[in-house]
Protein backbone atom coordinates (compact mmCIF):
# COMPACT_ATOMS: atom_id res chain seq x y z
CA UNK A 1 0.00 0.00 0.00
CA UNK A 2 2.80 2.11 1.30
CA UNK A 3 4.66 1.41 -2.22
CA UNK A 4 1.02 2.23 -4.35
CA UNK A 5 1.05 5.96 -2.41
CA UNK A 6 4.66 6.34 -2.93
CA UNK A 7 3.95 5.83 -7.01
CA UNK A 8 1.32 8.08 -7.06
CA UNK A 9 2.34 10.90 -5.16
CA UNK A 10 6.25 10.87 -6.53
CA UNK A 11 7.97 10.22 -3.16
CA UNK A 12 11.59 9.16 -3.34
CA UNK A 13 11.97 5.74 -2.44
CA UNK A 14 15.14 4.47 -0.19
CA UNK A 15 16.72 2.61 -3.26
CA UNK A 16 20.39 2.09 -3.57
CA UNK A 17 21.38 5.72 -4.16
CA UNK A 18 21.07 5.87 -0.30
CA UNK A 19 23.29 2.64 -0.21
CA UNK A 20 25.93 4.17 -2.12
CA UNK A 21 25.62 7.69 -0.58
CA UNK A 22 26.53 5.75 3.07
CA UNK A 23 28.49 3.65 1.37
CA UNK A 24 30.47 6.24 -0.24
CA UNK A 25 30.60 7.77 3.47
CA UNK A 26 32.05 4.68 5.26
CA UNK A 27 34.80 4.26 2.37
CA UNK A 28 36.02 7.96 2.26
CA UNK A 29 36.53 8.53 6.01
CA UNK A 30 38.99 5.88 5.60
CA UNK A 31 40.64 6.77 2.75
CA UNK A 32 41.25 10.45 3.54
CA UNK A 33 43.27 9.38 6.88
CA UNK A 34 44.81 6.46 5.15
CA UNK A 35 43.28 4.26 8.03
CA UNK A 36 41.92 0.90 6.65
CA UNK A 37 38.37 -0.34 8.82
CA UNK A 38 39.97 -3.45 9.98
CA UNK A 39 43.51 -0.89 11.41
CA UNK A 40 40.77 1.39 13.22
CA UNK A 41 39.06 -1.69 14.88
CA UNK A 42 42.62 -2.59 16.08
CA UNK A 43 43.22 0.77 16.79
CA UNK A 44 40.26 0.20 19.17
CA UNK A 45 40.93 -2.90 20.72
CA UNK A 46 44.39 -0.97 21.88
CA UNK A 47 42.80 2.23 22.95
CA UNK A 48 40.14 -0.33 25.33
CA UNK A 49 42.57 -2.27 26.31
CA UNK A 50 45.07 0.65 27.87
CA UNK A 51 41.76 2.16 29.94
CA UNK A 52 40.94 -1.30 31.39
CA UNK A 53 44.39 -1.07 32.83
CA UNK A 54 42.91 1.62 34.88
CA UNK A 55 39.20 1.66 35.67
CA UNK A 56 36.55 -0.88 34.67
CA UNK A 57 34.57 -0.16 31.77
CA UNK A 58 31.20 -0.78 30.36
CA UNK A 59 32.33 -2.74 27.25
CA UNK A 60 28.59 -2.76 25.48
CA UNK A 61 27.86 0.90 25.80
CA UNK A 62 31.77 1.55 24.55
CA UNK A 63 31.75 3.77 21.01
CA UNK A 64 34.78 4.82 19.96
CA UNK A 65 33.43 6.27 16.46
CA UNK A 66 35.75 8.51 13.07
CA UNK A 67 33.95 11.25 12.56
CA UNK A 68 34.85 13.79 9.57
CA UNK A 69 33.22 16.88 8.54
CA UNK A 70 35.00 17.73 5.81
CA UNK A 71 37.98 16.08 4.12
CA UNK A 72 40.22 18.08 6.11
CA UNK A 73 38.79 17.58 9.32
CA UNK A 74 38.61 14.18 11.23
CA UNK A 75 37.99 13.54 14.73
CA UNK A 76 37.95 10.44 16.99
CA UNK A 77 35.11 10.45 19.00
CA UNK A 78 34.80 8.14 22.10
CA UNK A 79 32.71 7.58 24.47
CA UNK A 80 33.64 5.30 27.44
CA UNK A 81 31.19 4.51 29.94
CA UNK A 82 33.24 3.56 33.57
CA UNK A 83 31.70 1.56 36.01
CA UNK A 84 31.53 3.17 39.68
CA UNK A 85 33.65 0.81 41.89
CA UNK A 86 32.65 -0.32 45.01
CA UNK A 87 36.04 -2.83 45.52
CA UNK A 88 38.72 -1.94 44.47
CA UNK A 89 39.70 -4.43 40.97
CA UNK A 90 41.90 -7.34 41.52
CA UNK A 91 44.62 -7.41 38.08
CA UNK A 92 42.98 -10.96 37.65
CA UNK A 93 39.05 -9.70 37.37
CA UNK A 94 39.65 -6.20 35.40
CA UNK A 95 39.24 -7.49 32.39
CA UNK A 96 35.83 -9.20 33.21
CA UNK A 97 32.58 -7.96 32.90
CA UNK A 98 31.59 -5.19 35.82
CA UNK A 99 28.99 -7.51 37.81
CA UNK A 100 31.59 -9.59 38.66
CA UNK A 101 33.87 -7.19 39.94
CA UNK A 102 31.37 -5.11 41.99
CA UNK A 103 28.63 -7.26 42.92
CA UNK A 104 26.39 -5.47 41.11
CA UNK A 105 23.41 -6.00 38.91
CA UNK A 106 23.87 -4.72 35.54
CA UNK A 107 20.97 -1.59 36.07
CA UNK A 108 22.76 -0.02 38.94
CA UNK A 109 25.78 1.51 37.20
CA UNK A 110 23.15 3.45 34.71
CA UNK A 111 23.46 5.89 37.41
CA UNK A 112 27.62 5.68 36.82
CA UNK A 113 26.92 6.92 33.65
CA UNK A 114 25.10 9.97 34.88
CA UNK A 115 27.56 10.84 37.02
CA UNK A 116 29.84 12.27 34.56
CA UNK A 117 32.09 9.42 35.12
CA UNK A 118 32.84 8.53 31.16
CA UNK A 119 35.99 9.03 29.51
CA UNK A 120 35.00 11.33 26.39
CA UNK A 121 37.51 11.92 24.24
CA UNK A 122 38.12 13.51 21.08
CA UNK A 123 41.38 13.54 19.11
CA UNK A 124 41.95 15.18 15.67
CA UNK A 125 42.59 12.39 13.40
CA UNK A 126 45.98 13.02 11.17
CA UNK A 127 44.09 14.47 7.91
CA UNK A 128 45.83 17.46 6.65
CA UNK A 129 47.11 17.78 3.66
CA UNK A 130 51.19 16.69 3.67
CA UNK A 131 49.92 13.27 5.45
CA UNK A 132 46.87 12.72 2.48
CA UNK A 133 49.61 14.01 0.05
CA UNK A 134 52.54 11.59 1.37
CA UNK A 135 50.13 8.46 1.34
CA UNK A 136 50.95 7.74 -2.14
CA UNK A 137 54.10 8.64 -3.75
CA UNK A 138 56.36 6.26 -2.32
CA UNK A 139 54.87 3.70 -4.26
CA UNK A 140 55.56 4.90 -7.11
CA UNK A 141 59.32 6.18 -6.62
CA UNK A 142 60.76 3.89 -7.83
CA UNK A 143 63.58 5.18 -10.59
CA UNK B 1 49.30 37.45 -17.04
CA UNK B 2 47.04 37.18 -19.84
CA UNK B 3 44.57 34.44 -20.23
CA UNK B 4 43.45 32.00 -17.97
CA UNK B 5 44.75 27.68 -17.47
CA UNK B 6 41.79 25.59 -17.13
CA UNK B 7 42.69 21.75 -15.93
CA UNK B 8 39.45 19.44 -16.34
CA UNK B 9 40.53 16.16 -14.42
CA UNK B 10 38.48 13.59 -12.59
CA UNK B 11 40.59 10.52 -10.98
CA UNK B 12 38.98 7.80 -12.65
CA UNK B 13 38.43 6.90 -16.54
CA UNK B 14 35.45 7.34 -18.50
CA UNK B 15 33.66 10.00 -17.02
CA UNK B 16 33.42 12.73 -19.37
CA UNK B 17 36.85 14.85 -19.11
CA UNK B 18 37.12 14.65 -23.13
CA UNK B 19 33.74 15.22 -23.81
CA UNK B 20 33.62 18.31 -21.32
CA UNK B 21 36.91 19.93 -22.49
CA UNK B 22 35.68 20.10 -25.83
CA UNK B 23 32.55 21.16 -25.31
CA UNK B 24 33.57 23.75 -22.71
CA UNK B 25 36.51 24.94 -25.42
CA UNK B 26 33.67 25.44 -27.93
CA UNK B 27 30.70 27.10 -25.57
CA UNK B 28 33.83 29.50 -25.07
CA UNK B 29 34.79 30.44 -28.64
CA UNK B 30 30.88 30.37 -29.37
CA UNK B 31 31.20 33.13 -26.36
CA UNK B 32 33.57 34.98 -28.26
CA UNK B 33 36.43 33.87 -26.30
CA UNK B 34 39.83 33.16 -27.84
CA UNK B 35 40.61 29.79 -26.70
CA UNK B 36 42.82 26.65 -26.64
CA UNK B 37 42.22 23.11 -25.70
CA UNK B 38 45.57 21.22 -25.48
CA UNK B 39 45.22 17.17 -25.34
CA UNK B 40 47.30 16.09 -22.51
CA UNK B 41 46.43 12.63 -22.65
CA UNK B 42 49.92 11.42 -24.43
CA UNK B 43 49.98 8.35 -25.71
CA UNK B 44 45.92 7.69 -26.11
CA UNK B 45 44.65 10.80 -27.94
CA UNK B 46 40.96 11.04 -28.11
CA UNK B 47 40.63 15.23 -28.30
CA UNK B 48 41.04 15.39 -31.88
CA UNK B 49 38.16 13.11 -32.74
CA UNK B 50 35.82 14.68 -30.48
CA UNK B 51 35.80 17.81 -32.02
CA UNK B 52 36.69 16.15 -35.52
CA UNK B 53 39.34 17.51 -36.20
CA UNK B 54 42.08 14.38 -36.45
CA UNK B 55 42.61 14.46 -40.06
CA UNK B 56 44.22 17.82 -39.89
CA UNK B 57 46.95 16.63 -37.16
CA UNK B 58 50.52 16.98 -38.27
CA UNK B 59 52.22 18.00 -35.18
CA UNK B 60 51.44 17.32 -31.86
CA UNK B 61 52.22 18.57 -28.11
CA UNK B 62 55.54 16.13 -27.90
CA UNK B 63 56.65 17.99 -31.41
CA UNK B 64 56.52 21.27 -29.52
CA UNK B 65 58.10 20.27 -26.33
CA UNK B 66 60.86 18.73 -28.52
CA UNK B 67 61.65 21.49 -30.58
CA UNK B 68 60.30 19.73 -33.81
CA UNK B 69 57.28 21.90 -34.54
CA UNK B 70 56.84 26.01 -33.69
CA UNK B 71 54.15 26.62 -31.33
CA UNK B 72 51.57 27.89 -34.07
CA UNK B 73 52.35 24.77 -36.48
CA UNK B 74 51.13 22.47 -34.15
CA UNK B 75 47.77 24.45 -32.98
CA UNK B 76 45.08 23.41 -35.50
CA UNK B 77 42.26 25.39 -36.10
CA UNK B 78 38.49 24.50 -35.58
CA UNK B 79 36.74 24.15 -38.67
CA UNK B 80 33.78 26.41 -36.92
CA UNK B 81 36.12 28.65 -35.36
CA UNK B 82 38.41 31.30 -36.26
CA UNK B 83 40.25 31.57 -32.50
CA UNK B 84 39.53 28.09 -31.65
CA UNK B 85 42.90 25.97 -31.37
CA UNK B 86 43.91 22.13 -30.64
CA UNK B 87 47.04 21.10 -29.85
CA UNK B 88 46.98 17.13 -29.99
CA UNK B 89 48.75 14.87 -28.21
CA UNK B 90 50.94 12.63 -29.47
CA UNK B 91 50.16 9.06 -30.08
CA UNK B 92 53.06 6.81 -30.33
CA UNK B 93 54.96 8.25 -26.96
CA UNK B 94 54.37 7.90 -23.09
CA UNK B 95 53.45 10.72 -20.33
CA UNK B 96 57.02 10.76 -20.00
CA UNK B 97 58.06 12.96 -22.89
CA UNK B 98 56.25 15.81 -21.26
CA UNK B 99 57.48 17.29 -17.32
CA UNK B 100 55.43 19.78 -15.44
CA UNK B 101 57.85 22.25 -16.34
CA UNK B 102 57.24 22.07 -19.94
CA UNK B 103 53.36 22.56 -19.37
CA UNK B 104 53.95 25.20 -17.56
CA UNK B 105 56.64 27.34 -20.07
CA UNK B 106 54.09 26.24 -23.12
CA UNK B 107 51.08 27.76 -20.92
CA UNK B 108 52.63 30.82 -20.65
CA UNK B 109 53.44 30.93 -24.18
CA UNK B 110 49.53 30.39 -24.86
CA UNK B 111 48.59 32.98 -22.37
CA UNK B 112 49.51 36.04 -23.67
CA UNK B 113 47.66 35.38 -26.83
CA UNK B 114 44.36 33.74 -25.54
CA UNK B 115 42.09 34.13 -23.31
CA UNK B 116 41.49 30.21 -22.13
CA UNK B 117 43.83 27.42 -22.06
CA UNK B 118 42.04 24.43 -21.69
CA UNK B 119 43.41 21.29 -20.77
CA UNK B 120 42.45 17.44 -20.89
CA UNK B 121 44.32 16.06 -18.47
CA UNK B 122 44.47 11.80 -18.40
CA UNK B 123 42.92 9.48 -16.13
CA UNK B 124 44.71 8.10 -12.95
CA UNK B 125 47.18 10.54 -10.52
CA UNK B 126 50.91 10.08 -11.87
CA UNK B 127 52.91 12.12 -14.65
CA UNK B 128 50.11 13.08 -16.66
CA UNK B 129 48.00 14.39 -14.08
CA UNK B 130 50.72 16.11 -12.54
CA UNK B 131 51.38 17.56 -15.90
CA UNK B 132 48.12 18.85 -16.35
CA UNK B 133 47.63 20.05 -12.93
CA UNK B 134 50.87 21.99 -12.76
CA UNK B 135 49.71 25.35 -14.96
CA UNK B 136 46.04 25.34 -13.76
CA UNK B 137 44.77 28.43 -12.75
CA UNK B 138 41.52 26.71 -12.14
CA UNK B 139 40.68 22.74 -12.02
CA UNK B 140 37.35 21.48 -12.85
CA UNK B 141 37.08 18.06 -11.89
CA UNK B 142 34.62 16.05 -14.26
CA UNK B 143 32.68 13.01 -12.15
CA UNK B 144 29.50 10.46 -12.11
CA UNK B 145 26.71 10.05 -9.74
CA UNK B 146 28.50 6.71 -8.76
CA UNK B 147 29.99 5.47 -6.00
CA UNK B 148 33.59 4.57 -7.85
CA UNK B 149 33.85 8.26 -9.70
CA UNK B 150 33.15 10.16 -6.56
CA UNK B 151 35.78 8.43 -4.81
CA UNK B 152 38.65 8.80 -7.29
CA UNK B 153 37.08 12.61 -7.13
CA UNK B 154 38.05 12.42 -3.66
CA UNK B 155 41.10 11.36 -3.86
CA UNK B 156 42.09 13.53 -7.00
CA UNK B 157 40.79 16.65 -4.82
CA UNK B 158 42.70 16.02 -1.91
CA UNK B 159 45.65 15.99 -4.15
CA UNK B 160 44.74 19.33 -5.65
CA UNK B 161 44.72 21.03 -2.48
CA UNK B 162 47.84 19.29 -1.58
CA UNK B 163 49.33 21.04 -4.82
CA UNK B 164 48.03 24.01 -3.72
CA UNK B 165 45.98 24.21 -7.01
CA UNK B 166 42.74 23.86 -4.71
CA UNK B 167 39.61 23.82 -4.30
CA UNK B 168 38.36 23.28 -7.93
CA UNK B 169 34.90 22.98 -9.42
CA UNK B 170 32.90 19.84 -9.50
CA UNK B 171 31.24 19.21 -12.76
CA UNK B 172 28.91 16.16 -12.40
CA UNK B 173 28.34 14.37 -15.58
CA UNK B 174 25.70 11.61 -16.63
CA UNK B 175 22.97 12.45 -14.23
CA UNK B 176 19.74 10.80 -15.05
CA UNK B 177 17.42 12.61 -13.29
CA UNK B 178 14.86 9.84 -13.39
CA UNK B 179 16.81 7.52 -11.38
CA UNK B 180 17.68 10.38 -9.24
CA UNK B 181 13.56 10.30 -8.59
CA UNK B 182 13.33 6.88 -7.86
CA UNK B 183 16.11 7.38 -4.84
CA UNK B 184 18.48 4.82 -7.50
CA UNK B 185 21.21 7.38 -8.44
CA UNK B 186 22.83 9.95 -6.18
CA UNK B 187 21.96 13.03 -6.74
CA UNK B 188 24.15 16.43 -7.39
CA UNK B 189 23.19 17.52 -3.79
CA UNK B 190 24.31 13.95 -2.48
CA UNK B 191 27.78 14.61 -3.88
CA UNK B 192 27.66 17.77 -3.05
CA UNK B 193 27.59 16.61 0.67
CA UNK B 194 30.01 13.56 0.68
CA UNK B 195 32.57 16.28 -1.80
CA UNK B 196 31.87 19.26 -0.59
CA UNK B 197 33.32 21.06 -3.40
CA UNK B 198 31.24 24.39 -5.26
CA UNK B 199 29.44 22.45 -8.35
CA UNK B 200 29.98 24.49 -11.54
CA UNK B 201 27.80 22.02 -13.73
CA UNK B 202 25.38 18.95 -13.82
CA UNK B 203 25.01 17.92 -16.89
CA UNK B 204 22.23 15.18 -17.56
CA UNK B 205 22.40 11.75 -19.79
CA UNK B 206 21.87 12.28 -23.47
CA UNK B 207 21.82 10.73 -25.93
CA UNK B 208 22.87 13.50 -28.21
CA UNK B 209 26.23 13.18 -26.70
CA UNK B 210 26.93 9.67 -28.11
CA UNK B 211 25.83 11.08 -31.20
CA UNK B 212 28.35 14.00 -31.23
CA UNK B 213 31.38 11.55 -30.82
CA UNK B 214 30.30 10.00 -33.05
CA UNK B 215 30.23 12.39 -36.03
CA UNK B 216 32.67 14.78 -34.52
CA UNK B 217 30.73 17.76 -33.76
CA UNK B 218 30.29 18.30 -29.98
CA UNK B 219 26.73 18.83 -28.22
CA UNK B 220 27.29 21.78 -27.13
CA UNK B 221 26.53 23.09 -31.59
CA UNK B 222 23.74 21.00 -30.94
CA UNK B 223 20.44 23.29 -29.93
CA UNK B 224 17.87 20.59 -28.92
CA UNK B 225 20.66 18.87 -26.74
CA UNK B 226 20.26 19.13 -22.57
CA UNK B 227 23.51 17.99 -22.40
CA UNK B 228 24.84 21.12 -24.73
CA UNK B 229 23.20 23.52 -22.74
CA UNK B 230 24.53 22.70 -19.41
CA UNK B 231 28.22 22.44 -20.95
CA UNK B 232 27.38 26.05 -22.35
CA UNK B 233 26.31 27.37 -18.67
CA UNK B 234 29.69 26.03 -17.52
CA UNK B 235 31.31 28.09 -20.40
CA UNK B 236 30.00 30.90 -18.93
CA UNK B 237 30.14 30.54 -15.32
CA UNK B 238 33.93 30.01 -16.10
CA UNK B 239 33.60 33.34 -17.61
CA UNK B 240 32.39 34.51 -14.32
CA UNK B 241 28.66 34.59 -14.92
CA UNK B 242 26.10 33.84 -12.58
CA UNK B 243 23.97 31.43 -14.38
CA UNK B 244 21.07 29.65 -12.50
CA UNK B 245 21.30 26.05 -12.91
CA UNK B 246 18.88 24.47 -15.41
CA UNK B 247 16.18 22.54 -14.35
CA UNK B 248 16.64 18.79 -14.42
CA UNK B 249 13.79 17.45 -13.43
CA UNK B 250 11.33 16.16 -15.80
CA UNK B 251 8.43 16.12 -12.60
CA UNK B 252 5.77 13.73 -14.66
CA UNK B 253 3.48 15.63 -12.40
CA UNK B 254 0.43 13.52 -10.81
CA UNK B 255 -1.61 12.41 -14.11
CA UNK B 256 1.80 11.11 -15.88
CA UNK B 257 2.36 9.22 -12.90
CA UNK B 258 -0.93 7.95 -12.15
CA UNK B 259 -1.14 6.54 -16.01
CA UNK B 260 2.32 5.22 -15.70
CA UNK B 261 1.07 3.41 -12.14
CA UNK B 262 -2.43 2.20 -14.22
CA UNK B 263 -0.20 0.81 -17.34
CA UNK B 264 2.11 -1.32 -14.58
CA UNK B 265 5.51 0.50 -14.50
Amino acid sequence: MTSLLNRLFGRPRLGSGKTAKDRLRFVLQHDRINLPPERLEEMKRDILAVIVKYVIVDKDRVEIALEQRDRNQSKLVAEIPVVKQTVPPSPETRLDSHENNSGKPADETEDSDDEDSAVSAAADAAASDDKSGAGEPQAGKKK
Amino acid sequence: MGGKVVTVTSGKGGVGKTTATANIGISLANLGKKVVVIDADIGLRNLDVIMGLENRIVYDLVDIVEGRAKLRQAMIKHKKFEDLFLIPAAQTRDKMAVSPKDMVELTDQLRENHDFVIIDSPAGIERGFRNALEPADDVLIVTNPEVSAVRDADRIIGLIEAADKGPGRLIINRLKTEMVNKGEMLSADDVFDILSLEIIGIIPEDEFVLSASNSGVPVTLNQGSRAGMAFNNVARRITGEDVPFMNLEENPGFLKRLMRFLDGR
